[in-house]
């Protein structure tokens, strides 16, 4: 499947919903907050959110800053 | 005790994350502070580097309110969406409303601040406005129902210290909401002087982070911000253009 992830297109396989991309970029755990064509997520619908071929996701998290 | 929204507070000193040399050195700042407001901003992870450092995972997020900012945003649009993403991480409602209007001075654009303030107040969020020192669009804001404003000292970063506080003190005069001094702030005096001037509270991060001891200098802040407010509530004497003696000037014995 083809995702734009942080506006880097990649082909990733093996991965069907948010939560498993997180994993598959081995950021679980981190914090991030996730945002699927431009329609940002709770934590909580990663797990139920169906990727498509095509989507652009955004993930970001909280870094220091004042 | 500082309240702001529905949250309470005993320190007054808000605290920013930014540019400290290492976590360690973060950490204990942080820690002497004595600050319970974290302020931080949102950005993309590198999705390339699983190993960068979480500087959340090193403090112990839970101890603190945090308060994210839109920094980086230009438009009310932009500030609104990074506001959104720091809310979906479940960790916090408050937001810092920071749009930039001008990369140079790195001052606030206060239309666009005006409009972000009140789109988010209508989704529920505590909104508290960094915006310039302006008195009248601290009133509008607050009419707006911000939960508290933030009007700069001077330019982030700069630590010119409060440039105009004739304005601070006119917005502290009129305010029924907390008012925070925001940006500019450089040594110790500058965030007593704000707070004698009424400020509830200080919010600063380089004069910290770039300190050439960032710890020692958190403890500084901490104390500085407390003798400002204690002077503050004791009212001090006004300033008379001539001497007043301290010692009788009768019974001398001469």
């Amino acid at each position: 499947m083809k995702l734009i992830v942080n506006g880097n297109t990649m082909e990733i396989a093996r991965v069907q919903t948010v939560e498993d991309l997180i994993k598959e970029l081995k950021l679980a755990g981190k914090g991030a907050i996730v945002e699927l064509n431009e329609e940002i997520l709770n934590k909580s619908q990663h797990a139920e959110t169906v990727l498509a071929n095509g989507d652009k996701v955004e993930i970001v998290h909280f870094v220091g800053g004042g | 005790m500082l309240k702001i929204g529905n949250h309470e507070f005993s320190s007054r000193l808000l605290l920013g994350t930014g540019k400290f040399p290492d976590f360690d050195v973060q950490k204990e700042a942080v820690n002497v502070s004595g600050t319970e407001i974290l302020t931080f901003a949102v950005r993309r992870m590198n999705i390339f580097d699983p190993d960068q450092p979480n500087f959340l995972e090193k403090l112990d997020a839970s101890k603190y309110t945090l308060l994210p900012n839109t920094a980086g945003a230009k438009t009310a649009e932009e500030a609104v969406r990074i506001a959104k993403l720091a809310k979906a991480s479940g960790l916090c409602d408050m937001i810092k409303v920071e749009v930039i209007g001008d990369f140079k001075t790195l001052l606030p654009d206060p239309v666009e601040t005006l409009r972000a303030s009140e789109i988010l107040l209508n989704e529920g969020f505590t909104v508290l406005p960094y915006a310039s020192d302006d008195v009248l669009l601290a009133k509008k804001l607050e009419e707006l129902g911000v939960h508290a404003i933030m009007p700069g000292a001077s330019p982030i970063g700069s630590g010119l210290g409060i440039i105009n506080p004739l304005n601070i003190s006119l917005i502290v005069e009129q305010a029924t909401i907390p008012v925070i001094v925001d940006a500019g702030i450089g040594s110790p005096a500058d965030a007593a002087l704000a707070m004698e001037l009424g400020a509830d509270g200080v919010l600063l991060n380089t004069a910290v982070s770039g300190a050439e001891n960032p710890v020692k200098m958190a403890k500084a802040m901490k104390l500085a911000i407390e003798a400002g407010r204690l002077g503050y509530e004791a009212g001090r004497i006004p300033k008379k253009r001539y001497a007043t003696a301290s010692s009788p000037l009768e019974g001398m014995s001469v």
